[in-house]
């Protein structure tokens, strides 16, 4: 005998995918929500050097961190050293991924995945690769040397931290920027050129518009990578020259002071979150009009 | 569609290059015969490698991160399908928001999150756990699956799912038979590019690992700021190594261009 199930009558409507997704949500809030509450707890209480934390409720880190010249300096480097990340990032990956577009089948693909697999290696390798290329006796100061030229000091700046962030960053500026232009269409550029528009104008006016919001997105990610970056300014910025992430880590591992830690790490959030927001009102005014 | 300028391909090549200039260097000097980071002149050496399998702390840590990849993976795997069905599949009320919660590790900074996981297993008296470690592993890998199952979701044609109920196949079996094959190649490339990010991990293992549990990327780092010997380059030569031979299973199963960009086209 055949038993067909009884129909579930009286069953909630939504119960197949709230139950499907009732895992992933068993895991998100223990493990997001959960944790920023309690690290955001954690920023407003104090720490005292005999004591350790103390459960008073305060906004006194947050007040120490904008009222120190030392963090403002370092939020003040970090901010500066994303920037320019990114407008390296622009300069460099937005002519690739054209240079990239216009080749040819294999080529193409083949470089694609050069200049996008090294994301997959973990940033360690590529931090110690550059401090070996960058360092006093490293390959491009024997290489200047063997010119007959001086040693440079590389490592341990910002510019190093520069280079390896560019590094690191490239492919998140290449993807959107290629997407965008896959999605061009190619019959437009060759109406302008046979009705005479000459090849800058066919840039100015048909290729960058559209891949504008590419770079934007792509900026976008890069900023707020390079200012949380935490392996590169570790390796290559040394002990002095500290960026917003090694300044937590600091001072959660090295004086342990997790309140004022956990501060400086809830200002990194925030501020990653409004730029990340204001950009995407931008992003979207702005795409709106071109297209509108 | 024109073709590149000398001036572009020269431009090209310098990107290339500075893309591949220090991961080339790292496996050059790996081989090196002398006892400081110098690029092999002299000969090639095996002695770095060796110094490797001959350092149990080392050792020890690729254990743990090849144990702690395949277990956050897999369970990464096991959650973000049913979400994934569940986001893809159904409209219900708060589906939005779920989607922003289970992709947000993408936005919050990683050291925010180690931040936030240290505080959270030190009032739970659990840090140093293993387990805990795995978990906060998954939270971090899930959104890059749940991306690719999402994709392979919404691409189904749902007519072959159709006929085989109307041939009177329970749901488990069309699941099993017919869904389940069709988003196949999407779960194991999410599978792949979760173990890979897991092994690669480090702003966030840094807070939470503890002297038994610490994995491959923050055991170089530690030991890259305090010594710096060849032994690093051949450490990071064999990272490369297992990366490497990840990404060309990821581009069997699932085509590594398609991972890398994203299926947003």
């Amino acid at each position: 005998m055949f038993k067909r199930r009884a129909p579930r009558r009286g069953s909630h409507p939504y119960a197949i995918p709230y139950t499907l997704s009732a895992p992933a949500l068993l895991l998100f809030v223990t493990m997001v929500l959960a944790p920023l509450l309690l690290t955001g707890l954690l920023s407003l209480n104090s720490y005292d050097d005999s004591v350790g934390i103390k459960a008073g409720v305060d906004l006194h880190n947050y007040l120490a961190i904008f009222g120190d010249e030392y963090y403002l300096r370092i939020f003040l480097r970090t901010f500066w050293i994303a920037i320019l990340t990114t407008f390296i990032c622009v300069l460099v990956g937005a002519p690739e991924a054209y240079v990239l577009s216009r080749m040819r089948g294999r080529w193409r693909s083949v470089f694609l995945i050069v200049i996008l697999a090294p994301l997959l290696v973990s940033v360690v390798v590529r931090a110690f690769g550059w401090s070996m290329l960058l360092s006093a006796d490293g390959l491009i100061n024997r290489a200047l040397q063997a010119m007959g030229m001086a040693p440079v000091k590389m490592l341990y700046t910002s510019g190093a931290i520069v280079v390896a962030l560019v590094h690191v960053m490239l492919p998140f500026m290449v993807i959107p920027v290629w997407t965008a232009l896959q999605r061009l269409d190619p019959t437009v550029e060759h109406a302008a050129l046979s009705l005479n528009a000459s090849q800058a104008t066919v840039m100015r006016r048909i290729l960058l518009p559209q891949i504008l919001p590419g770079v934007l997105s792509g900026s976008l990610i890069v900023f707020g990578l390079s200012a949380s970056a935490f392996a590169i300014p570790g390796l290559l910025g040394g002990r002095r020259l500290k960026m917003v992430a090694t300044t937590v880590y600091d001072e959660f591992l090295g004086s342990l002071n997790w309140p004022l830690g956990a501060s400086i790490a809830i200002v990194l959030l925030l501020a990653n979150l409004i730029i990340m927001m204001t950009y995407n009102r931008i992003l979207e005014r702005k795409v709106s009009k071109t297209l509108g | 569609m024109q073709r590149n300028g000398p001036l572009a391909l020269l431009f090209h090549t310098l990107v290339v290059s500075f893309m591949l200039a220090p991961l080339v260097i790292v496996c050059l000097v790996a081989f090196t015969p002398q006892d400081t980071l110098s690029l092999p002149t002299t000969g090639i050496s095996l002695r770095w490698f060796k110094a490797v399998f001959e350092h149990p702390d080392f050792l020890q840590s690729f254990y743990n991160s090849l144990q702690l990849a395949l277990l956050s993976a897999t369970l990464s795997v096991l959650i973000a399908l049913p979400a994934g069905l569940a986001l893809g599949r159904y409209n219900f009320p708060g589906r939005a928001a779920l989607n922003a919660l289970f992709l947000s590790p993408l936005i919050i900074p990683s050291l925010v999150l180690g931040v936030a996981f240290m505080r959270l297993f030190s009032v739970m008296g659990m840090t140093g756990s293993f387990f805990w470690l795995v978990i906060s592993h998954t939270v971090v890998i899930t959104p890059y699956v749940l991306r690719l199952v999402l994709a392979a979701v919404v691409g189904i044609d749902r007519s072959s799912e159709q006929a085989a109920q109307s041939l009177g196949a329970d749901p488990w079996t069309v699941f099993r038979r017919i869904t389940l094959p069709a988003i196949l190649p999407g779960l194991s490339g999410g599978w792949m590019l979760a173990f890979i990010n897991s092994f690669d991990e480090l702003t966030m293992s840094i807070f939470v690992t503890t002297p038994a549990t610490v994995t491959l990327p923050v055991r170089m780092y530690m030991y890259a700021t305090e010594s710096i010997d060849p032994m690093m380059a051949s450490v990071s030569a064999l990272m490369i190594l297992v990366t490497g031979a990840a990404m060309l299973i990821l581009d069997r199963l699932y085509g590594l261009d398609k991972v890398l960009i994203g299926e947003r086209t």
